[in-house]
């Protein structure tokens, strides 16, 4: 694999080439918009397809953003000869100036910078970690496991309340004593005190997740190496909206905007748990749902058509959420009593492995 | 209502009740006349005595000046004084001429000229003493060096001049032109349909015209920005096709041709002896007989048979467009923008009148960016303030799609930007829907001839427009590689390992030598396959 900084030089050279030969410059940014990603069916995988836009300096409209993926390009470069790694935030701050004799910035938010370096990963075809930014740090686990990172050994067992925060680079992390049945992922942060508490993961035997909302890197390759390694079945549990549907699919086959990366972060054999249509009605949860808010069916309608949505469980799921205009928060399930969710929903639908797939 | 139809009823009235005359039905009818109410009837009474100084002024070749004065006297009412440097009326003429409705010479000959009624100043008289039953005065010299003093007040019965005093004093005072002040009933705004908004519009379109106007609240001056006048516009007799019935009616009363076929020949234009016998053939009458002793069902045949002849058109000398010159200085005066344009359409005709359609755009400076533009409607070099959703000139602009042009517009409405339109119909007969004077009647062929007008400044507003767009891109581009490039440069220099100044200046060069390479950027980046 030819070494990150020389890539980045590459880049930089066939810049150069183009302005020395009096060409316009551009840079080939693989598109990864919705048009451009592809589901593989068989890996169970979102992939990037072929798709590449150009980017040119020489174009009124494209200028500024060809600016600031070479200024990105360059930092990134200063970053891998000094051997520094640094967050997102701070290279936003780090470029972040405003250009002489104008009031325009370089970068005003950090969302403008965040997709450069996507558009770099991609262009280049490294990851984040490689590029020596740190992607943010979101996602705990509690459990019986043992691991070892930069040299300490952790016990997931005896970690608290709090349980290990994963960081954003797991790549070097060793999974040195497993004891689990399955892992269990919640999207909240709240579930997963909650059912911690009970200590859920002793009684039933298995590792507790929490994605914190939309599952960062360092949880989605937590949850696959763990998966993969030990062969342990990933059960995913989220909000009943299209949002915590979009989290559960984010886990299990990557991301839109992350197509390219998902080989590395999906993880094909994770099982949608709860909550769905059938819960509210089986359960009882009816007083406890809500109203479902006019972008939350919009968002609904437009999950019909990702391919990976498209079987029939989940088809009748996403319609059933559009006509009956409602959704359902995990706390939900308190709404029967704060042990119901540990004592009675989780042993039961686990028992009865009452998934979506 | 039109003029003809106002009068007809008018002489029915008179001659079925002896006691109503004409200036006792206007007094019943002031609405008619663009007096309903004191806004409006304040702006009428300043507007008819300044339309009869500039059509003065202007016939006898000597540029207008016009001082005007409106002064609160108690709360609803105002001494209005109009003063002009025109030949003045001898001092025989002044009662006759403002002092009696349906009085004047413009009345059977066409030319084109603001007032064509008679109605006008003694209107403007007749609603003075209606309303605070007060004479006019009247001062007026033709630099004879004598000056004639008149009070004058209408005597509505008899549609006579009642004049309460007169002197004419050999004072040695050369000067010539007309003051009248009057006393009316009224209110004073400054908005859109208002004194100083009328006045500064004449002085657009009329702009070898000097106009002080003394208001409660300000003076105002309107400077005259150019010294020719355009040319005298010539008298044309009625051309058949463009006459009515109760005209005709009246003409055949009052002419002083001894047979209907010399009638025909001489107070008409484009009819010869052959057509003169071709009519009086339709008609069955006999062209050697009196006009006068035409009944009504001779004249109607008449009439019918003169609808019926073909004839050539009328000639269309007897306009007087302001030019695109005049118009684009008109503009220049009162509007400070970016861009001038003005076109002048060949005369035209409709049911046998000439006419002829002018229109100028001002653009961008200092106009403002929000909302409608501002429209200008003239006719005869006289401004419409009201009644602009009923008007030709309107529709005529809101069918047009101004987007083509460079203007913001959503379906039929009026285009929004930076602008000013002005419309000027020029003709010898202008078909207003009403009396007031205040709209163009909607004839297919003034719409379509406004339209062509539009277009055609439309497609050099619109050449204005995009180069301006070009110039603002163009320096938008320097403005990115001033900005922009550095940064480009010190970050290849730091992945290549070079330097970046010789970088920067490829660069700078790359912008210099060639255009070409310049990308014209629409937003989207290019999408291909990779390959």
């Amino acid at each position: 694999m030819v070494e990150v900084k020389k890539k980045l030089e590459m880049l930089g050279e066939d810049v150069l080439n183009d302005i020395n030969a009096g060409k316009n410059p551009d840079i080939d940014i693989p598109v990864r918009s919705l048009s451009n990603v592809i589901y593989d069916e068989k890996s169970k995988q979102l992939t990037l397809g072929n798709k590449v836009s150009k980017r040119f300096l020489f174009n009124v409209a494209h200028a500024k953003t060809f600016t600031q993926t070479m200024m990105i390009a360059a930092f990134c470069k200063e970053l891998q000869e000094e051997g520094i790694h640094t967050s997102l935030r701070d290279l936003f701050y780090a470029l972040k100036k405003t250009f002489p004799n104008s009031n325009e910035n370089t970068f005003d938010e950090q969302s403008e910078s965040d997709p450069i370096v996507v558009d770099l990963e991609v262009a280049l075809d490294v990851l984040r970690e490689q590029l020596h930014l740190n992607a943010d740090v979101r996602g705990r686990a509690a459990g019986n496991l043992i691991i070892e990172d930069r040299g300490d050994t952790i016990d997931l067992s005896k970690l608290g309340t709090g349980g290990l925060a994963i960081p954003s680079n797991v790549e070097d992390m060793k999974f040195k004593k497993v004891k689990a049945d399955y892992i269990l992922v919640l999207e909240k942060n709240a579930a997963f005190e909650r059912v911690h508490e009970d200590k859920f993961w002793q009684k039933q035997n298995c590792v507790l997740v929490t994605s914190q909302g939309q599952a960062a890197r360092g949880v989605r390759r937590f949850i696959q190496r763990l998966s993969m390694e030990f062969d342990l079945p990933v059960y995913v549990m989220c909000d009943m909206d299209a949002f915590g549907f979009y989290i559960y699919s984010v886990i299990k086959y990557g991301s839109i905007s992350l197509a390219h990366v998902s080989d590395r972060l999906g993880t094909p054999k994770a099982k949608f748990l709860g909550l769905t249509m059938d819960d509210i009605d089986n359960f009882k949860l009816h007083n406890f749902t809500i109203k479902a808010k006019e972008v939350d069916i919009k968002r609904a309608r437009e999950m019909l058509k990702y391919e990976w949505f498209k079987s029939k469980e989940w088809q009748r799921l996403l319609k059933s959420l559009i006509e009956r205009k409602i959704k359902a928060e995990l706390e939900a399930l308190s709404g029967r009593g704060l042990k119901f969710m540990t004592e009675t929903y989780l042993p039961q639908k686990i028992k009865n492995e009452d998934f979506l797939d | 209502m039109v003029m003809e139809d106002i009068v007809k009823i008018a002489e029915e009235m008179v001659k079925e009740q002896k006691e109503i005359s004409v200036s006792e039905f206007f007094e019943k009818n002031r609405h008619l006349l663009g007096y309903d109410n004191p806004t409006r009837a304040l702006l009428t009474v300043v507007k008819e005595l300044v339309d009869n100084s500039l059509d003065a002024t202007e016939e006898a070749r000597i540029l207008p000046r016009i001082w005007v004065e409106v002064k609160p006297n108690g709360v609803d009412r105002f001494e209005v004084m109009v003063k002009d440097n025109g030949p003045g009326l001898t001092d025989k003429q002044i009662p006759l001429t403002l002092g009696k409705l349906l009085y004047g010479s413009k009345f059977f000959k066409l030319r084109q000229s603001r007032g064509t009624q008679g109605i006008g100043g003694s209107g403007a008289i007749l609603y003075s003493q209606l309303t605070t039953g007060k004479p006019t005065t009247i001062i007026s010299s033709i630099g004879n060096g004598k000056t004639s003093y008149y009070e004058l007040m209408i005597d509505v019965k008899k549609n006579e001049p009642e004049i309460v005093s007169h002197k004419l004093i050999e004072d040695g005072k050369i000067w010539h032109g007309v003051k009248i002040e009057m006393e009316v009933e009224g209110r004073y705004v400054e908005s859109r349909q208002s004194v100083p908004e009328y006045l500064k519009q004449v002085a657009i379109a009329n702009p070898y015209a000097e106009i002080i106007f003394e208001g409660p609240n300000s003076r105002l001056e309107f400077l005259r920005s150019v010294n020719e006048m355009p040319p005298l516009p010539k008298e044309i007799m009625p051309h058949p096709h463009g006459i009515e019935l109760g005209i005709l009616r009246r003409m055949l009363k009052s002419t002083r041709s001894r047979t209907i076929a010399s009638f025909l020949t001489n107070d008409f234009s484009r009819i010869g002896i052959g057509t003169a016998k071709e009519i009086c053939n339709l008609a069955g009458i006999d062209p050697r007989i009196s006009p006068q002793r035409l009944d009504i069902g001779d004249s109607e045949k008449l009439f019918k048979a003169m609808q019926k002849v073909k004839l050539i058109r009328p000639p269309t000398d007897c306009l007087s467009p302001l030019g695109e010159d005049l118009i684009t200085k008109g503009l220049q005066k009162e509007f400070k923008a970016e861009f001038y344009t003005a076109v002048t359409r060949p005369p035209e005709v409709y049911r046998g009148n000439p006419f002829q359609v002018e229109v100028g755009v001002a653009y961008g400076g200092e106009l403002p960016q929000e909302g409608p533009v501002k429209i200008l409607r003239f006719t005869n070099r006289v401004p419409l303030l009201y009644q602009e959703g009923d008007c030709a000139i309107t529709k005529a602009i809101i069918t047009t799609d101004w987007r083509r042009y460079g203007l913001a517009q959503s379906g039929r409405s009026i285009p929004v930007g930076p602008a000013v339109i002005m419309v000027h119909l020029a003709s010898v007969w202008v078909p207003y829907i009403s009396e007031s004077k205040q709209a163009i009647a909607s004839y297919p062929v003034i719409i379509k001839e406004i339209k062509l007008a539009l277009q055609e400044v439309g497609r050099q507003l619109q050449r204005h427009i995009s180069g301006k767009k070009r110039m603002e891109m163009q320096q938008r581009r320097r403005e990115i590689f001033d900005r922009y490039l550095p940064e480009v440069a010190n970050a290849i220099a730091k992945l290549t390992n070079k330097k970046p100044e010789p970088i920067l200046n490829k660069l700078m060069s790359m912008i210099k030598k060639s255009t070409e390479v310049i990308v014209d950027g629409r937003g989207k980046e290019e999408t291909g396959n990779a390959g």
